[in-house]
């Protein structure tokens, strides 16, 4: 909760203006009651009609201000509460966007999402109600409080007797109901999940006619949330109830005492009945404020989550640059081991060294450590033992923006979003049109761009489920070539490709980007061939590197793939 | 003109909107009935409360000193009434956590029920953040408004009605005052319902964008990091995040003049009650009203009358206090019901032809088809194929293969032509029953958050242990399951840290390899795998397809070199069509494509 406050210390300022404004309108309106019992009392019996009217047209003058003043109050809490949440939301984002691999795979998607989503919009309505409620209830409560103090001394200690057990009621209360609030919201992130991998799997689903199973399995997680919200709720009610009843047990022992003090001459039976009225004001201020507090449990819990994301280190960490050491190697991978769940090493004791403007092939079985061994180079990990070095530095001594400003990548899992063909290639970098027209042509997409109504406006769909496997492939390498890279990485990327294009493909690369040290990984021995160097891997370890034709006689393994490939393949 | 009659269509939707939502309640007719009933009852009790500390303090009042007994008899009754309504007021909020968790409940399973019907279409052209967007934020925008605010409305009534009648009878003239300002007030939360309608509905859409973009760039963080693009897209979901938020506060900008002004209203009102009770009592002291007349009043009938018109302004304020939420819970509820009224696949065949022994022959005739209407994508396509036969499909990218395979299971129509199996028209049988006869293995591997088991078993749910670990086995992921730590019962994540690509490929083959269906599609089954798995797997490959009519896009000569019939399709049509050696000597785009390798 601190958290949130330092975050609404940006709009204190306002803040203060807004309750100080409410003050004042909740304050005019509380005087209503006091001008009506006077005009009943005192000015009627005058039978003077002027008095009276002009009583009712100071009653009319404060209602406008209570107006008036809810009206620009209310306002200004919708500004300083979607303010908040503005900023909130944007640094959470932010944030998730810079969390490592690591770090994602432990939050898990789904859950990041209703973070940005779910989490934030409750603590945004918890921001926007405490400043439209947060003001009456204690004024009602302090003003009340003081003026019982004022009339009878001993009453009003007998009803303030009552306040901390409520206070304690309440605390107890809140205590559990912030785990309760915060398994609320896991389910909430189970649910997530199963929608989403639905709206993605649906014509598996469909083909395997498994909406049954589907439903069941989501029913399940909606029972699950349902039996969640339901038992924090139910939790949480008892709070209103509680102090509805302590304060009437207090009012129950006020009279007790007061008939005692009243036989004793220390009070009069006025003062108990103008006692009881500031009471019922007090009691509905009590309930009110427990409102608040239901609402507060459940902020509570989702600025947890919240916070959980954006306070969580980050785990890149960049060290000193040391004197360079000056070959011409380009990266150089010295004795690396990796593991993933720290079990079994996923890479071991990798050593390779990559000259400028040399390509790289890697291939080997499913599994073999491939594209770990390319995560590793873009730093999505950090070695587990070993180095790696590029230009001579540390990998670790690179900023996030060195880094990726060296690279052009096109990962396996493409990522297409939404936008326009250009925008997809561009990904928001300060690329001109000209060099975006270009990296289509190498990539051998801008045939089939122009083919299309608008050409590069063309628009795609989310995750290009609009364009064909191997489009989406030709826009990805056009994306990772755009910006010439020092380093390009190819993973996978032209496995959609038909012989033709991806033979066509090479050689526009390497007419091309001549000054690129490139990097592909591929299944297909034609993809690699003619790198100059070749890495083979299996299980996590190297059993083969060099050239084609020395592969084919050093390395049984590779032999057996080339030879399995043997025959070719044919088209898209 | 027109306009005028968009406006009342949309106010009749807006009717419609909350007569439906009515209906979700009032079906849980068993938790509302009770709930009112508590809701009186607690009410009634915590105002006998104060009747009995008058007594109390009557008590306490007595001529010849305070006396005890009574004092204590009233106290001890005061606190069996609060305590009652304490525990009244509990149980209602219990009933009420209940009913309104049963109402979501049940809103939520519709709209995911729902969801499973739609179109593949639909899925298309929606953000997945979008459509999670219903299910979290829209049904828990209902979901307030439903718990907090209906039992308030109903109390609200309860007291309004009363006051009213007790008003009544103390003075008919005074209740003017509210003949006027009460239809003030309706006409202007009318008026700024309609103001602020629009306001609240450009809200929760976007929110839904908002969602939907969150959902997109997340999906993407790891392309979006190795391009160092954090920044732009922060930036561009910032965009977003005004939308929203400026939506936001546009609707609670424009809300908040409602509640407040109507309380002004309300206050005004006993102002006049004041200023007109006063005069009336002075013309009744003076004579001019004579005692009996109808605009007779004493002194304490003016202060009844005010305590009265409180309580029922009191209500007022909070029904225009709730109607803001009641706003935001109408928009919700109208982009829920926008959802669980899509139009759904079209409904099968009222008296379907029955489908169970499946032969696999299957004839396209004459079909033409696109997804839009104006765009054709296949054009007057006739293919027979024989139970058994494999199919190859062949073609530049985007040429239509993909397009035969959402013809073949149905995920859309055809606009004309006719499509049998086993020499039944496709449209007179039942979409579960025709797709139970494919199993297929797709491009895009899909896996759910389940474990390695449960997620090959998912092709066929009675297969037993055995014939899992077999198509496993088959499919030569077994080894490598067996060697994670925690084997078959490995859960799988979303970015799959433990699972290459290649190896959730293998997974949904040894899925489909449990499959008995009778025709299989493979759609670049093995485009992530291997070339020395893909060769070691190729003999449960070929088992897989014995005896069942395939369909085949793939780029592996040998598999395309084997089948049957190749269709070569570009540019929306079947061009070619023949086996291998037919087409060679054809000469035409395979042959080109044929030879070019050797090139």
């Amino acid at each position: 909760m601190k958290h949130i406050l330092a975050y609404l210390k940006k709009y204190r300022f306002r803040m203060a203006v807004g309750f100080l404004i409410k003050t004042i309108g909740t304050l005019a309106e509380l005087v209503l009651p006091f001008i009506l019992t006077h005009i009943l009392e005192n000015v009627i019996v005058t039978l003077k009609i002027n008095k009276v009217i002009s009583y009712g047209i100071l009653m009319v003058a404060f209602s406008i201000i209570a107006c008036v003043g809810n009206i620009v109050a209310n306002r200004m809490a919708a500004r300083v509460s979607t303010d908040f949440s503005r900023a909130l939301r944007k640094d959470l984002f932010s944030k998730t966007l810079y969390l490592s691999a690591r770090e994602t795979d432990r939050f898990t998607i789904p859950s990041l999402e209703s973070r940005i989503t779910t989490d934030t919009y409750n603590v945004h309505n918890f921001v926007n109600m405490i400043q439209r409620m947060g003001v009456r209830a204690p004024i009602l409560l302090i003003g009340g409080i003081g003026i019982t103090l004022f009339m009878d001394k001993i009453l009003a200690l007998v009803m303030i007797a009552t306040l901390p057990i409520i206070f304690i009621t309440v605390y107890s209360v809140s205590k559990k109901g912030v785990p309760l609030y915060i398994g609320v919201q896991k389910s909430v992130d189970s649910m997530v999940r199963v929608v989403r991998e639905d709206t993605q799997g649906i014509r598996v689903i469909k083909a395997l006619s498994k909406n049954e199973y589907e439903n069941r399995r989501y029913d399940k997680v909606n029972r699950e949330l349902s039996k969640k919200e339901r038992h924090a709720g139910v939790i949480m009610s008892t709070v209103n109830p509680i102090m509805t009843l302590l304060m009437n047990l207090g009012i129950a022992g006020v009279v007790a005492v007061a008939a005692f003090q009243v036989a004793n001459g220390k009070s009069s039976a006025a003062t108990v009945i103008a006692f009881m009225q500031y009471f019922t004001l007090i009691s509905m201020a009590m309930m009110s404020l427990s409102r608040m507090f239901v609402m507060y449990t459940k902020c509570a819990a989702s600025a947890n989550r919240i916070f959980e994301v954006i306070n969580n280190p980050d785990d890149f960490y960049i060290t000193e640059k040391s004197e360079a050491v000056t070959d011409d190697s380009h990266f150089v991978f010295d004795n690396v081991s990796f593991s993933y769940l720290g079990k079994k090493d996923n890479l071991k004791n990798l050593s390779l060294t990559v000259k400028k403007g040399e390509s790289l092939g890697v291939i080997g079985a499913t599994g073999s450590g491939k594209t770990t061994f390319l995560k590793l180079l873009l730093r999505f990990y950090d070695t587990d033992s070993g180095e790696i070095r590029i230009n001579g530095q540390k990998l670790s001594s690179y900023s996030r923006e060195e880094l990726t400003s060296m690279f052009g990548v096109c990962l396996q899992n493409d990522f297409i979003y939404a936008d326009t063909i250009k925008e997809n290639i561009c990904f928001g970098r300060e690329i001109t049109d000209e060099d975006i027209i270009k990296a289509a042509k190498i990539a051998q997409a801008d045939d089939f761009i122009t083919s299309f109504e608008g050409g590069y406006d063309y628009m795609l769909s989310s995750k290009g489920t609009n364009i064909s496997g191997g489009q989406r492939q030709r826009i990805l390498i056009a994306r990772a070539i755009a910006a010439r890279p020092e380093i390009l990485i190819l993973d996978d990327s032209s496995s959609a490709l038909d012989y033709k294009t991806d033979a066509a493909l090479r050689l526009a690369l390497s007419k091309e980007l001549s000054n690129s040290t490139v990097i592909t990984i591929a299944q297909r021995v034609s993809s690699v061939k003619s790198c100059d160097n070749i890495l083979v891997l299996e299980n996590g370890e190297v059993i083969g590197y060099g050239k084609h034709e020395d592969l084919l006689i050093n390395c049984p393994e590779y032999k057996e793939i080339s030879d399995s490939q043997m025959g070719g393949v044919l088209v898209d | 003109m027109t306009d005028n009659k968009n406006k009342k269509k949309r106010s009749a939707e807006r009717r419609g909107i909350a007569i439906r939502l009515g209906g979700y309640v009032i079906r849980q007719w068993t938790l509302f009935i009770p709930a009112l009933i508590f809701t009186l009852l607690s009410n009634q009790l915590s105002l006998l409360g104060p009747r009995y500390s008058g007594a109390a303090i009557d008590a306490i009042e007595a001529a010849g000193g305070v006396n005890f007994p009574e004092v204590w008899k009233n106290v001890i009754i005061m606190i069996i009434c609060y305590a009652l309504s304490a525990l009244l007021s509990y149980l209602l909020a219990v009933v009420m956590i209940h009913l309104s968790q049963r109402i979501i409940y049940r809103m939520r399973k519709e709209l995911f029920e729902k969801l499973n019907t739609l179109p593949v279409g639909y899925f298309d052209k929606n953000a997945t953040g979008d459509i999670i967007s219903h299910l979290s934020y829209d049904v828990d925008t209902i979901n307030s408004t439903l718990s907090h605010d209906l039992v308030q409305v109903m109390t609200s009534i309860y007291t309004v009605i009363g006051s009213l009648i007790f008003m009544w009878q103390i003075s008919k003239p005074m209740i003017l005052i509210f003949v006027f300002t009460v239809p003030v007030s309706i006409l202007f939360t009318k008026f700024r319902s309609t103001k602020v309608r629009p306001l609240f509905r450009l809200r929760s859409k976007r929110y839904g964008e908002l969602n939907g973009y969150a959902e997109e760039m997340l999906s993407g963080a790891r392309s979006i990091q190795a391009y160092g693009r954090q920044e732009v897209i922060c930036g561009r979901f910032n965009k977003r995040n005004d939308a929203a938020m400026d939506a936001c506060y546009n609707a609670d900008y424009n809300a908040a003049l409602l509640y407040p002004t109507i309380n002004l209203i309300n206050n005004i009102s006993i102002s006049l009650v004041a200023v007109f009770g006063g005069i009336l009592y002075m013309y009744s002291q003076s004579g001019t009203v004579a005692a009996g007349s109808i605009f007779f009043i004493s002194l304490g009938g003016v202060a009844q009358f005010v305590q009265y018109s409180r309580k029922f302004a009191g209500p007022i304020n909070e029904f225009s206090n709730i109607l803001h939420e009641f706003q935001s819970a109408i928009s919700a509820a109208e982009r829920v019901f926008r959802v669980l009224d899509e139009e759904p696949e079209p409904e099968d065949d009222p008296n379907p032809v029955e489908f169970n022994v499946v032969k696999g022959n299957i004839d396209f005739e004459n079909i033409t088809f696109g997804y839009v209407p104006e765009k054709t994508i296949i054009k007057n396509v006739t293919i027979n194929v024989k139970s058994g036969q494999t199919i190859a499909i062949v073609g530049p990218t985007g040429a239509g293969k993909t397009t035969v395979i959402n013809l073949l299971m149905r995920f859309y129509d055809p606009q004309s032509g006719e499509i049998r199996m086993d020499s039944l028209p496709a449209l007179k049988i039942k979409r579960s029953d025709l797709r139970k006869a494919y199993t297929m293995v797709l491009q895009d591997t899909w896996l759910f958050h389940g474990t390695i088991y449960e997620n090959i078993v998912y092709g066929r749910e009675d297969a037993t242990p055995e014939q899992v670990y077999e198509a496993a086995k088959s499919a030569k992921i077994h080894n490598f399951i067996e060697s994670l730590p925690d084997g078959y019962d490995t859960v799988i994540t979303d970015d799959g840290v433990n699972i290459s690509k290649g190896q959730r490929q293998l997974i949904t083959i040894a899925r489909a390899m449990l499959s008995d269906a009778p025709m299989l599609i493979l759609d670049e089954a093995t485009s992530n795998v291997d070339s020395r798995t893909e060769l070691q797997i190729q003999d449960a490959m070929n088992c897989l397809m014995k005896n069942r009519t395939c369909f085949v896009i793939a780029h592996r000569l040998s598999t395309i070199q084997n089948a049957d019939t190749i269709l070569v399709v570009r540019d929306g049509a079947v061009t070619e069509q023949g086996n291998h050696d037919e087409l060679i000597k054809l000469g035409g785009f395979y042959s080109t494509l044929y030879n070019s390798q050797f090139k």
